[in-house]
């Protein structure tokens, strides 16, 4: 027994292990997936065009589409900066033939636009497919998206007006954007197999080799920016935002109106957890229309509060335009009455 | 700073900033109602010492014991989900006003300022949506593994949850830093305090299936699949490309758990994936769909943003790794030293490149340094808490911590950052912070180039 105990003992354990990390047969988990589910799901559209939708649209179509679904947030031409940085504009027809957007580097950009920076527009298929419009994603249908995208592209001025965008052409528009040219994968930042083997990357080479110095590592200290006053009070109370107890306090940063700001940061908070921040902004509209608009309309009215305060409740349309507000039943009426109030006094 | 009582218990004033300069004045023409009224908003902390002042025997809080000592406390399950001290409701996750315009696209920051140890309380986990967040019913979540085309893999699979926490599963903990954190700073100093600079960033214990026993179950074809897209199951559907050379290490996990209990619904409940050393958005929550393929994906979020900008106008694409960066929390921008004397410089340093391997600290701007001590266990791509004595003579300071990892990867200065990627990379910036310290004892953010 003892004798051959040991080579017994290591291929135990060798077995043992393997078994443990690799196990072949995971009985009674998982089910192999049906044809139709993985078509439910798997929409994704590569750079090689693989997964993409037939179809096709024109863009007088995509104009109507966009009109009806994407610009109130986005603006009519894609120039919108009010919920997220603007899809379009902000390149040259010299920027079509480089491949290259010039404003990029000349720092001449005010804003770095969708089509400033996307070198693939499979990407931006892909995208608008699965995730707009932002408040009823996988509502478009492929023809639907095919359209959108060639009006998008009319706007870029990369194709015609009377452009139609299809499942067969698509590959050829990839090679006019105007940002065709403009990435680089040679850095030190993928995870994985670098591109001398077929990866992506430089294999993981830093750019920057600071050295750990100890003593008299330079002459000086350069101080390079510090924080600006207007920076130092937009954060609200900083002594509210530590502990009242410890080795340190916060800093006190605002002056007396501190508890006025601080009871509508409250507010602000109330309606952005109730999701009214999605619909509406401050000033401007977004789905319905912005607070200030609110209040000007309704400034002379009396039965102003508590006619909204039913409106917020119930919902409804056609008091500015034929989008509705969905009901908000699911509330508190005293949180409905602290929100309307909020709105109407001048909500900050 | 005013002068220190020196007796038991630190009886002494409230420092004058904890009054506005009005209240101040108001104080000085005799009206001592409202020092009081001002004292009691500013929580009972500050009164106590006033309090004790009076009491020339000692400490009152020593010499008469205090209502909790003297009566019966609450029954057990008073609150059958514990919640923090009522004491507590500072340190809460905060937005940053005009960082972004919609509440459903965008960033709430964890406090990390307040925060000790290495995990981040679930409740206080930085957030980051790009379509809102929902709160998904588990026995209808699905997992489905497919690959890009039938030749990658033997079968397509679905899995619901009670087949995914029947499977072996793993228990880690690991940082998640989004790509974005400090992209505030590149250019200047923008924000005032470390839940701005660098509150995109938490450390859970994670638990949950490697992916590649998913994989492996699904028959896949390592040769052929080398990178996976994940997806996830909220409106924007978060796709995301993976090197397979990651799965197959087994360190990619499908987690279901976070710090012993399930996710929270901000974080991905009930399914996201870990992908240590990696930015955040390639973490995706409410994962939904796993796909194995042969060539990246180039999703909007790869492809749009999360791509960093040099100068040159290029803009690095698949940039995906944190590298070695680090901060001191205690005491940060936006703070006040009490006074002059000892203190415990207290804070993180994390790589995604492995463990971290020392920190130091600089008190004078990056002229000087000494190496910090570090909370063991030192795990791989988790947080690492570091610590170092400081003795404040009053006199005006710059604190500075830098990391260096495994690798020996040294933690960069700004100047040196900036040198090969510019000012507007957005993400990625992983510089040397410097908090400096003024006379005052008042903190605040600068940078040091
Ligand atoms: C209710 C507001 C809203 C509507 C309506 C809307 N979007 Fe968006 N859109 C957004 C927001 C917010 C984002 C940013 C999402 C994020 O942070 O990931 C976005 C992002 C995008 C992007 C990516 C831009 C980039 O640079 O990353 C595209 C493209 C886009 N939308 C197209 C559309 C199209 C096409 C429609 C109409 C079918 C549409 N959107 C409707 C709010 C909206
Ligand atoms: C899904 C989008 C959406 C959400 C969420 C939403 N609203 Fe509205 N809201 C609208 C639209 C659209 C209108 C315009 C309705 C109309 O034309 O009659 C509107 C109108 C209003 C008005 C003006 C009503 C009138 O008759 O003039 C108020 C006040 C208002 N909303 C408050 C709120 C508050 C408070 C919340 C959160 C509890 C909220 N909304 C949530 C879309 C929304």
């Amino acid at each position: 027994m003892f004798r051959f105990s040991k080579p017994l003992f290591v291929f135990a354990l060798f077995f043992g292990s393997t078994v443990a990390i690799a196990f072949e047969n995971y009985q009674g988990v998982g089910r192999p997936a049906t044809p139709a589910e993985v078509r439910a799901w798997d929409i994704d559209v590569r750079p090689d065009f693989k997964g993409l939708p037939k179809g096709s649209g024109n863009v007088e179509r995509g104009n109507e589409l966009f009109e009806e679904k994407c610009a109130s947030c986005h603006g009519t031409f894609g120039e919108s900066n009010e919920v997220f940085t603007p899809l379009a504009g902000g390149t040259t027809r010299d920027d079509i033939k480089t491949g290259n957007v010039k404003g990029l580097s000349s720092g001449e950009l005010p804003q770095r636009t969708t089509f400033t920076k996307v070198a693939t527009i499979s990407t931006v298929f892909d995208y608008i497919q699965r995730a707009m419009p932002w408040t009823a994603p996988k509502s478009l249908k492929p023809d639907e998206v095919y359209a959108i995208l060639a009006y998008l592209l009319n706007l870029q001025e990369i194709v015609a007006g009377d452009f139609v965008l299809s499942d067969k052409n698509i590959a050829e528009v990839q090679k006019l954007l105007p940002n065709r040219n403009g990435m680089t994968t040679d850095h030190g930042m993928w995870p994985g197999a670098p591109a001398r083997r077929g990866g992506i990357g430089n294999g993981g080479k830093p750019d920057t080799a600071n050295k750990a110095c100890m003593k008299n590592c330079k002459p000086e200290v350069l101080i390079g920016s510090t924080l600006p006053d207007y920076a130092r009070t937009a954060h609200g109370e900083l002594a509210d935002q530590n502990r009242s107890f410890g080795p340190v306090r916060g800093t006190r940063t605002l002056g007396p109106e501190a508890a006025k700001k601080a009871a509508d940061a409250g507010t602000l908070d109330l309606a952005t957890k109730s999701g009214c921040m999605a619909c509406h902004g401050m000033k401007s509209k977004i789905v319905g229309p912005g607070y200030s608009e609110v209040i000007a309309r309704y400034k002379d009215q009396t039965d102003a509060e508590s006619r909204l305060i039913a409106k917020v409740k119930a919902g409804g349309q056609g008091v500015w335009g034929s989008i509705p507000m969905p009901p908000n039943g699911h509330l508190k009426d005293e949180d409905i009455k602290t929100l309307v109030q909020w709105i109407l006094s001048g909500s900050k | 700073m005013g002068d220190i009582v020196k007796q038991p218990g630190r009886l002494r004033s409230a420092p004058e900033n904890f009054l506005s300069e009005e209240q101040v004045k108001a104080v000085g023409s005799g009206r001592r109602d409202f020092l009081r009224k001002s004292f009691l908003a500013a929580g009972a902390a500050l009164a106590a010492p006033m309090a004790a002042r009076a009491a020339s025997a000692g400490d009152i809080n020593i010499l008469e014991n205090p209502a909790w000592t003297t009566s019966l406390g609450l029954p057990v399950a008073t609150n059958p989900y514990g919640m923090p001290s009522k004491y507590e409701s500072q340190l809460l996750r905060r937005e940053s006003p005009g960082l972004a315009r919609v509440g459903g696209a965008s960033v709430s920051f964890a406090p990390l300022q307040g925060l000790f140890g290495i995990i981040t309380p679930s409740g206080l986990h930085f957030e980051r949506h790009h379509q809102g967040w929902h709160d998904i019913d588990p026995s209808r979540h699905r997992l489905m593994v497919n690959g890009s085309d039938d030749s990658l893999l033997k079968k397509a699979k679905v899995y619901t949850l009670d087949e995914l926490m029947r499977l072996p599963s793993v228990s880690r903990i690991h940082f998640i830093e989004c790509g974005a954190n400090t992209g505030l700073e590149w250019g200047n100093v923008a924000v005032p305090t470390v839940q701005y600079t660098h509150g995109m960033l938490s450390c859970s214990e994670f638990t949950g299936v490697p992916l590649k026993v998913l994989l492996e179950d699904c028959g896949v074809d390592y040769k052929k699949a080398r990178y996976v897209l994940a997806e996830g199951a909220d409106g924007s559907s978060m796709t995301r490309t993976i090197p397979m050379e990651m799965v197959e290490s087994g360190e990619v996990f499908v987690a279901y758990g976070q710090n012993g209990e399930m996710l929270r619904p901000e974080n991905g409940y009930p399914l996201r994936l870990v992908v240590p050393g990696v930015q955040g958005v390639s973490w995706v929550k409410w994962l939904r769909r796993i796909e194995v393929g042969d060539k990246p994906y180039a999703t909007k979020d790869e492809a749009v943003h999360y791509i960093d900008l040099l100068p040159s106008g290029l803009h690095r694409q698949y940039s995906s790794i944190q590298e070695a960066k680090s901060v001191i929390t205690t005491p940060s921008g936006g703070q006040t030293l009490l006074d002059k004397g000892f203190y415990n410089v207290s804070g993180l340093a994390w790589s995604g490149r492995g463990r971290i391997k020392q920190v130091d600290v600089s008190f004078d701007g990056g002229i000087n340094w000494q190496t910090a001590r570090l909370e063991g266990p030192i795990q791989n791509k988790a947080l690492t808490r570091f610590n170092t004595n400081w003795v404040w003579d009053g006199s005006p300071a710059i604190l500075q911590s830098r990391a260096m990892d495994e690798t020996g990867f040294v933690q960069p200065t700004y100047g040196q950052l900036r040198k090969v990627r510019g000012t507007k990379s957005i993400y990625h910036n992983n510089a040397i912070q410097s908090w400096k310290v003024i006379e005052s004892g008042e903190v605040s953010n600068v940078q040091v180039l």
